[in-house]
């Protein structure tokens, strides 16, 4: 059984999402796990599947609903706007110096930003090849199609997103109920 | 920048947070029609350098609609579109993370997680296409994207040396 830690103060809940943010890199799911559970042991490893469960079943950013989500147990409204500052202002800091050197220098390495990109992209086709992975053992092939159909309509045919989901998510929904 | 602009900003984000289901990454090929195609704010180039700038910051990669309120509307645009990015679904979380323990189990809440899983990585292989065709305008670049994603697949490789290898081959004149 894990010795599960005294609730953190505000400043410690500030400081380690802060610490998320900053060393996230490429993967702020697996750095919010170590945190938390690994070296703060703020949560046991059940309790963060399930808050991780809740905050993929949210919209928006993962780890944004989990700062607010995680920050609420821990200090209400307070701490949920500590842990989502933690979160939140060193990366923008980081973003603001980006973008003013884009801004100014933004057309000088063309060819740097165009490799960047290409490996940008790679990189999300191949966790999302990863992540469809186990559509692939649907027998009846249901959730296969309606990720393709789901590519096809944004991706290629460019429907604005509220169109392509307003009719997709309650047909995926819906055929999830039924096979339930 | 004038009121309209930043009210569009914060309206279209605002909106479009709250349907990124499976993620931030989901949203990004609204976000590029938004703004490259029914606005004309900027170049389709200059949308996918944002995207890449926003994936080798560290923390959430939702800090892109930072980037393109700024590139838009300066240091207030990239204010009200974190804001509005960010604000819904913070409100939602704190709401549902209240009452989840009420409905976790419930047959609905397991059919809607269902349901939407597929769609998640139909928005998320969207995104990446949305952005590969963006960065691949030669048969180089697609060949780039191509190693990048087939490494990405099959290692547990940090990105951070995929990022590192495509800067020395721009620093090299390999390409």
């Amino acid at each position: 059984m894990t010795q599960v830690a005294l609730p953190p103060s505000r400043l410690a809940l500030f400081a380690t999402f802060a610490q998320i943010a900053m060393f996230g890199f490429g993967g702020v799911l697996v750095w919010s796990r170590r945190m938390l559970v690994e070296e703060r042991k703020w949560l046991t490893p059940a309790e963060f599947n399930e808050a991780y469960a809740l905050c993929q079943f949210l919209p928006g950013p993962n780890v944004i609903n989990l700062s607010v989500v995680f920050g609420r147990r821990i200090a209400g409204v307070p701490g949920s706007l500590v842990a989502l500052a933690g979160l939140l202002v060193p990366p923008l800091i980081m973003v603001s110096i980006m973008a003013l050197l884009y801004a100014r220098f933004g057309e000088a390495a063309p060819m740097q930003h165009m490799l960047r990109a290409a490996a940008a992209a790679g990189l999300v086709l191949g966790t999302c090849a990863k992540m469809a992975r186990p559509l692939v053992k649907d027998r009846l092939r249901v959730a296969p199609v309606l990720a393709l159909a789901t590519f096809v309509l944004i991706a290629i045919l460019r429907w604005p997103l509220y169109l392509a989901l307003g009719l997709l998510v309650p047909l995926s929904v819906l055929i999830a109920w039924l096979r339930r | 920048m004038s009121h309209g602009t930043l009210r569009t900003l914060a309206v279209n984000f605002a909106l479009m947070s709250l349907f990124a289901i499976g993620g931030g990454n989901s949203a990004v090929p609204e976000m590029q029609r938004l703004v490259v195609e029914v606005h004309h704010w900027m170049t389709d180039r200059q949308f996918t350098d944002l995207f890449a700038l926003a994936q080798v910051t560290p923390g959430p990669n939702m800090i892109i609609v930072t980037l393109i309120g700024y590139q838009v509307a300066g240091v207030l645009g990239a204010l009200v579109s974190t804001a509005a990015m960010c604000g819904p679904t913070c409100v939602l979380a704190f709401c549902i993370g209240g009452v989840w323990d009420r409905f976790k189990e419930a047959p609905w809440r397991i059919a809607v997680q269902a349901g939407l899983l597929p769609i998640s990585i139909g928005l998320i292989g969207a995104s990446g296409f949305v952005i590969a065709m963006g960065a691949a305008s030669n048969i180089a670049f697609g060949v780039l994207v191509l190693a990048a994603a087939f490494l990405s697949y099959v290692t547990r490789l940090n990105p951070a040396w995929m990022f590192g290898a495509a800067a020395l081959i721009g620093l090299t004149g390999l390409l």
